[in-house]
């Protein structure tokens, strides 16, 4: 082992080509955990009760490392001890300019590519300090093939389907989302430089479908392509 | 050539220094540091990186029972019981920063805080890793300075990034030690000094879950690979630092990570 040498990402194969400037993904994705109203709707009261004592005010976010990345139609298989996983569809923003202390105007002209992104992970009951192992298993991030856009577009909201064995599971529209893309990207620079190469995930939707081992997903957007794999019960 | 460890590979101490236009492995030295080419160098006339090249960064939230003791305080929750499982977060390449840089410390915040921390980093990657098996996992270790700005602590997706996963607040460094040289990780002293004062001393046989473990349970949800690093969390004694002090974070046996605290005008703010 060379612990010197260029350190190649683990799922650096399960990145998709970009085939604009940057031209290619750095492997880093980072993603707003809290993005949907319709999150803190359900949590009603409980936002206001310890242990949040209030609704979030910076974008929270978290963080998929490489391990997490697979080939976007690779079967995902469910971990040990656990008989379903929830699908969290989303839209992943390709940087394509560095974004550092950006404000939203300037934001959307960072925003190379857009993509279609799933996001796997356990259901949550505490968004207090959640398991890492819920929302960082190997494979639980699948990314399709970015779609170059002008800052108009690619800042734009987008509506997305959820298919589990070909019958709609979840409509996602980003744009009922705590944040607008460039807003998003703005707030996350003013502390956390996104390079050029990078990927920021949107947001993930409260009560994403939970899928069983055995069942086939199929995810879609307008003019974003669509990404399908298969989830397996644990070996 | 008489640099330590020459023909050996890995069985010494490497820093990765940049020095007139290149990246270059260094050695120390008595004069400072020595590049693999033979250069020797002042200690300030290269700039220091991250001594590896880290792939996925691994921290740990609240592993030395006297630090949650000291948190006791704003924690919503009790903290975890030593049988509980580790808390863990990831952070991003851009908060990493090397040894004697400048980290940005807004004028605005009233709590900003270092935090030593032994630093493990992966060599042979696996999944499923056995715990008996899991130092032969183990590379070798650096030290790391884990800043972190309690001003923007909110309870959603504790410790969120704002406060834990700041450009260059994640100092690692000077050196990659390798495992055979430190021996048992759980016998080192950690110290930290703000301006030469000393502010924070631990030791890591106070830790709460331990590397063998910790290497296991990661390993049982992700995929370890080679050059990931472990953060293993942090001692009791943290205080407030501003704008040009300078802390220096030392472990026993690895090193003594020196960074200092930079005013916003430093970064055009």
């Amino acid at each position: 082992m060379s612990l010197t040498a260029a350190s190649t990402p683990a799922g650096s194969d399960a990145l998709p080509a970009l085939d604009v400037a940057p031209w290619r993904l750095t492997g880093t994705v980072v993603g707003a955990a809290i993005a949907d109203p319709a999150l803190l709707d359900a949590l009603g009261e409980r936002v206001g009760q310890a242990p949040y004592r209030g609704a979030p005010r910076a974008p929270v976010l978290y963080v998929k490392p490489r391990h997490t990345l697979a080939a976007a139609c690779s079967a995902f298989t469910l971990p040990a001890g656990a008989d379903a996983v929830e699908v969290a569809a989303t839209l992943a923003l390709v940087i394509g300019h560095t974004a550092c202390r950006v404000d939203a105007a300037a934001a959307a002209g960072c925003i190379a590519a857009r993509a279609l992104a799933v996001d796997l992970g356990l259901p949550l009951v505490s968004w207090y300090r959640p398991a890492a192992p819920a929302r960082a298993l190997d494979g639980s991030l699948r990314l399709g093939p970015p779609q170059p856009a002008a800052a108009d577009v690619a800042a734009a909201p987008a509506t997305l389907q959820v298919f589990v064995d070909g019958r709609l599971a979840q409509q996602v529209d980003t744009g009922r989302f705590l944040r607008t893309s460039a807003q998003l990207v703005a707030e996350v620079s003013e502390f956390m430089t996104l390079a050029a190469g990078d990927v920021l995930l949107v947001g993930l939707p409260h009560a994403a479908p939970l899928v069983r081992g055995g069942q086939r997903v199929h995810i879609e957007g307008s003019g974003l392509g669509s990404l399908q794999f298969t989830v397996e019960g644990a070996p | 050539m008489s640099r330590p460890g020459a023909g050996t590979g890995r069985t010494a101490r490497t820093a990765r220094v940049a020095h007139a236009g290149a990246i270059h492995e260094a050695h120390p030295h008595a004069a400072g540091v020595q590049l693999a080419d033979g250069r020797v160098l002042a200690e300030d006339a290269v700039v220091w990186l991250p001594p590896v090249q880290p792939g996925t960064v691994v921290a740990l939230g609240l592993n030395y029972a006297d630090h949650v003791q000291e948190l006791a305080k704003e924690l919503a929750r009790p903290a975890a019981p030593s049988d509980s499982e580790p808390l863990v977060f990831f952070k991003t390449a851009a908060s990493l920063l090397g040894h004697r840089g400048l980290t940005w410390r807004p004028r605005a915040v009233r709590f900003m805080h270092y935090e030593c921390e032994l630093a493990v980093i992966i060599g042979h990657g696996g999944r499923n890793i056995a715990e008996p098996d899991a130092m032969a996992h183990v590379a070798g270790y650096t030290v790391a300075n884990d800043y972190a700005i309690r001003d923007y602590l909110e309870n959603w997706h504790r410790p969120n990034l704002r406060v834990k996963n700041r450009d260059g607040a994640t100092v690692l460094g000077p050196w990659f030690v390798p495992a055979a040289e430190v021996g048992d990780p759980h016998a080192l002293a950690l110290r930290t000094w703000v301006n030469g004062k000393l502010v924070q001393q631990g030791h890591t046989s106070n830790m709460v879950h331990r590397v063998a473990p910790l290497v296991a349970w990661l390993s049982r949800f992700m995929t370890l690979a080679p050059g990931d690093v472990i953060l293993t969390g942090t001692p009791e004694g943290v205080v407030n630092v501003d704008a040009g002090d300078e802390v220096v974070c030392e472990i026993e046996g690895i090193g003594r990570l020196v960074n200092t605290l930079a005013d916003d005008a430093a970064f055009g703010r």
